[in-house]
């Protein structure tokens, strides 16, 4: 019972969220194009199918994925439990007069390998990804994959949570990394195919939304809290960040790497026939 | 023919697939590195059960509903010719949908509680709740002006990477000059204003846009709002953090 009232209260709530939109569309349908909507029956029953679609989701998520994805993201950051992973004490040195104990960075390896496969999987299940994906290979007339273009993406984002979480680890500035980041993909745009780019720049915003954003967030914040040193509020940002810029170089690289095997298969072909 | 039932049941299996990561990932951290039982084991079926079926309507509406309307309204707007009510729409678009998301709302809490912390403003409720309403509408502002700005460049046929790479030389320009606790910040509203419902109505706008007017390619022009929109966010925050 109690399951169904908290669904009705997640459907109302993706109703409100979906309700702006929904006027901004019919308004300006209605008063500026005043024309009607072709299949408009079939048209609200996507609409509905979609808002139905996103409050299991995110219901499904609230019940199932995000408690465990926090809890395990506390217990991995805790300090017992690395000082009893695998790894032996680097150097392990007390700080004096405190009783937070300092690690080694090489010490939270299981946070980064956590980091990268969580950061992978989600951005598999990242339904706007889907959505563009999907626009992608109809618009490419097939030359985009839909996995392709997908697997690129979770690279891209699992790459950049887990050097986020490294970053948040040693205290390294934010910044540094970004411009860095920025810098890789203002050369790779020089050497990529022109075709490719408008996408490229669109997967890094679509990336981190419903399922991912919750479970980055407290993985951060669980590390920000738990590093000695770090502050939750000002070191538990950044890692959106990351999980935003990291897949525009992994799409470029993706597209470049496809496009070199493609002219040297073109090349091998050519020479075969000479 | 396809049959229906048969096609439900292929999309259930592929949302089934695209989650079984997820499900592996925390069953091999959970088993073999924290070596604790999984807690919950109900709740967590009935919820991996919910996400499944969810992810499946939601697909299905997204093709039935979301991309064409999107899609219907690029090419009445673009047979219209009015350049006024397209651009208006597309900043209505991109600032409705930014300001009621939940994401949105609750970083611009989680900043203003930080900037009382830094001393910006007063540690009153009163002061919070003012610096966090003004950041949620500095960021809705700033998709609004995205929107309008990518439209502006389907209509006339800019190359994105000019713009984006200008727009990214700003940010490490105001990165250099803006207050230390509102990069961070700044930095990650750009991520977050993208939501599962405005992702694809936008996409299906631009790609709508491109293919209806003449000369423009959909893959060239098409895509590229999504981007401005989570970088416009960057410059206005730190803008909004100078300012303040």
């Amino acid at each position: 019972m109690g399951e169904i009232v908290k669904f009705f209260w997640t459907f109302l709530h993706t109703i409100t969220d979906v309700l702006p939109i929904a006027g901004i569309i019919f308004g300006f349908q209605f008063f500026v194009i005043r024309k009607k909507i072709p299949n408009l029956k079939r048209v609200l029953t996507g609409f509905f199918y979609v808002i139905f679609g996103l409050a299991l989701f995110l219901q499904g998520l609230e019940d199932a994925l995000f408690p465990i994805g926090k809890l395990m993201a506390a217990q991995l950051t805790d300090p017992e439990f690395i000082r009893q992973s695998i790894f032996t004490p680097v150097a392990e040195t007390v700080a004096q007069g405190a009783q937070a104990i300092e690690f080694h960075w090489s010490q939270y390896f299981w946070v980064y390998v956590f980091a990268f496969t969580i950061g992978f999987s989600t951005t598999i299940a990242e339904p706007s990804l889907l959505a563009v994906a999907i626009k992608a290979n109809e618009v490419s007339a097939g030359s985009i994959g839909i996995w392709g273009l997908r697997i690129a993406v979770a690279i891209g984002v699992a790459f950049g949570i887990a050097l986020g979480s490294w970053r948040i680890v040693t205290g390294l500035p934010l910044h540094w990394f970004i411009i860095s980041g920025y810098i890789i993909v203002v050369i790779q745009t020089f050497f990529s195919p022109k075709l490719i780019i408008p996408l490229a720049y669109d997967s890094g915003g679509v990336t981190t939304s419903t399922v991912t954003v919750p479970i980055v967030a407290a993985l951060g914040i669980g590390l920000a809290g738990k590093v000695p040193g770090r502050s939750e509020l000002l070191d538990g940002f950044g890692l959106i960040a990351f999980a935003s810029l990291f897949p525009i170089i992994s799409v470029l690289a993706y597209a470049q790497l496809s496009e070199w095997y493609r002219k040297r298969k073109n090349e091998t072909a050519q020479q075969n026939e000479a | 023919m396809k049959s229906p039932i048969l096609h439900f049941l292929k999309t259930i299996a592929s949302s089934a697939r695209d989650l079984a990561p997820i499900a592996l990932v925390i069953a091999f951290f959970q088993i073999f590195i924290l070596k604790q039982p999984i807690p919950n084991m109900d709740e967590m079926v009935i919820g991996s059960i919910l996400v499944v079926v969810g992810l499946t309507f939601f697909v299905y509406g997204l093709e039935m509903g979301l991309f064409p309307i999107g899609e219907t309204m690029a090419f009445a707007f673009a047979r219209k010719g009015s350049v006024f009510w397209l651009l208006l729409f597309a900043f209505c678009l991109g600032f409705g949908t930014t300001v009621a998301e939940p994401a949105l709302i609750a970083v611009s809490k989680k900043a203003a509680r930080i900037a009382a912390q830094g001393g910006v403003i007063e540690t009153t409720d009163a002061a919070i709740k003012q610096y966090a309403q003004g950041l949620k509408f500095t960021v809705a502002l700033s998709v609004g002006i995205a929107a309008v700005i990518g439209v502006f460049r389907i209509l006339k046929g800019w190359p994105i990477q000019w713009i984006f790479m200008g727009g990214y030389a700003l940010v490490v320009g105001m990165t250099m000059i803006a207050p230390k606790e509102i990069i961070g910040i700044a930095y990650d509203s750009g991520g977050v204003t993208t939501s599962t419902i405005t992702v694809p109505l936008m996409t299906a706008l631009g790609i709508g846009l491109a293919s209806s007017i003449k000369g423009r390619n959909p893959m060239l022009d098409g895509f590229g709002l999504i981007a401005l929109a989570s970088l416009t966010p960057i410059v206005f925050v730190m803008a909004y953090g100078m300012l303040y």
